[in-house]
């Protein structure tokens, strides 16, 4: 099973409201994924800095930002529950050296200029609860509720997935061919942190866009991914949605003047703003639908 | 009678609607505020007369016998799966596998329904004004699927006995599914319904 949802502002007056909205969601979904939550918030900033969205698991905040400051220049480093975001000018080359060579338990969940991703094993209340979720703002959001079926309840199991710079995806499905494809992908530079099907797709997709459009990308996924899917991936200008052509994992959209949302069932956004006013469709199996970008 | 789902919670109110008192004068009910549940109205067995307000999620009118039901908005997957008789009315769009696997009564859907429509249906009549999405009637055992749009891939994919009408452009034939031409004996049949 598995819950994703994803919402997309048109105009800059929902901002504020958008952790509420996607929280919302998130929730709803909880009877598709009671294992594990998570969600990517991407926001327009004005420093150009990277951010980091790390999970620092049983190491305390203190410890930890006494730590990373002597390895690199830290612009700011806030908390919330067991993940920081830490702003740099640091590369992710650097980072990734860095946290490999002195924070063996502290995992890189996602970064980029925009993004923020916060992902928690646990009931989806609880998780948003825990990274309040509520107090978000942003211009586009997309989240996953799971039912673990092919890899463990942990949150490196967890979606998003972020395999790229301002990238990540989630997923409401299964993939056959994934071992072989992150053997190849592996041949290719690619670095996967888990056993789950998913990170493969995530990492298809970041390879793919280093030649391709992201419309291109997801056309060629019909080809190269095998099995069920029904994707969002988010972009730092917005996001896409594709379901496989056999189309067994649902998906419905709502979009209105002011945003377009979504979710796997239409009880994900029943609370959304206007929503029985919006135009509410299915996604065509095998057909890309993009927004923003 | 209103029924608030706001206020109500959904198993009391298909309790209430599946065991309605047989000497009740009362038989015409109003859901409000859907806001996509599942089973909605599912199991109904008596004529009642219930229209919905709003979208709902999975298996509304499940299994329906006799009453009708109809429904102001979407419907998610499975409406009116395994229904008996009765008329079960969507006047928005249907998501996958609407009527699968019913024996009999009427399903409507003024808007479209997407893939599996009258999947392994055993003698319902499925009237759908908009377009059917792909394997439509996949294992269609009997009764009469009619499209008033197109249709897409696979088109009645496994067919058994279930008569099959479409209006509008068909993307592809399934395996066992014949094209025919419409004659006197199809005609007879629909001025008999």
């Amino acid at each position: 099973m598995c819950g994703i949802v994803g919402i997309y502002l048109k105009s800059s007056k929902l901002e504020k409201s958008l952790g509420k909205m996607l929280s919302g969601m998130l929730v709803n979904m909880e009877s598709r994924g009671p294992d594990s939550a998570g969600f990517a918030i991407y926001k327009n900033e004005k420093n150009k800095d990277y951010k980091y969205s790390l999970c620092i698991s049983d190491l305390s905040f203190e410890t930890f930002k006494k730590q990373i400051s002597k390895e690199i220049k830290v612009s700011s480093l806030v908390k919330n529950s067991d993940h920081v975001i830490l702003k740099t000018k640091e590369k992710p080359s650097k980072i990734n050296e860095v946290l490999s060579k002195k924070f063996k338990n502290v995992s890189l969940v996602g970064y980029g200029k925009s993004i923020e991703i916060f992902k928690q094993v646990g009931n989806p209340s609880d998780v948003v609860k825990k990274f309040n979720l509520n107090e978000f703002s942003g211009t586009h959001g997309i989240g996953h509720t799971r039912m673990a079926t092919e890899s463990a309840i942990t949150t490196d199991g967890s979606h998003p997935y972020s395999t790229g710079e301002d990238e990540c995806l989630v997923h409401n499905g299964s993939l056959s061919n994934h071992n072989n494809l992150r053997r190849k992908l592996v041949k290719n530079g690619s670095v996967f942190k888990s056993e789950n099907d998913t990170e493969v797709a995530a990492g298809y997709i970041s390879d793919s866009l280093k030649n391709k459009n992201l419309k291109d990308t997801l056309k060629s996924g019909l080809n190269d991914l095998d099995g069920f899917y029904t994707f969002i991936t988010g972009t730092r200008k917005g996001f896409a949605v594709l379901r496989d052509e056999i189309a067994c994992k649902p998906a419905v959209i709502a979009e209105t003047k002011d945003y377009v949302a979504i979710a796997s069932e239409f009880q994900a956004m029943a609370h959304l703003p206007n929503v029985n006013q919006a135009k509410i469709f299915e996604p065509e199996p095998g057909v890309v639908y993009s927004w923003g970008n | 009678m209103n029924l608030d789902l706001k206020k109500l919670e959904l198993r009391k109110v298909n309790d209430a609607l599946q065991n309605l008192d047989r000497k009740k004068n009362d038989r015409s009910f109003t859901i409000l505020n859907p806001e996509g549940s599942h089973a909605v109205c599912a199991g109904l067995t008596d004529e009642l007369d219930v229209t919905v307000k709003g979208h709902v999620g999975y298996y509304c009118a499940g299994m329906n016998q006799n009453a009708k039901v109809t429904i102001e908005g979407n419907v998610g997957t499975g409406v009116g799966e395994n229904m008996m008789s009765g008329t079960v009315h969507v006047k928005g769009n249907a998501s996958q596998s609407a009527g699968a696997t019913a024996h009999g009564g009427l399903l409507i859907v003024d808007g479209d329904t997407s893939s599996r429509c009258g999947i392994s249906m055993k003698g319902i009549d499925i009237v759908v004004k908009g377009s059917v999405g792909h394997m439509s009637a996949f294992m269609a055992q009997s009764g009469n699927l009619v499209v008033c749009g197109n249709a897409g891939e696979a088109l009645g994919d496994s067919l058994y006995e279930t008569d099959i009408y479409v209006r509008g452009k068909v993307k592809s034939l399934g395996a066992d599914c014949v094209e025919k031409k419409m004659d006197n004996k199809h005609k007879k049949n629909w001025i008999n319904y």
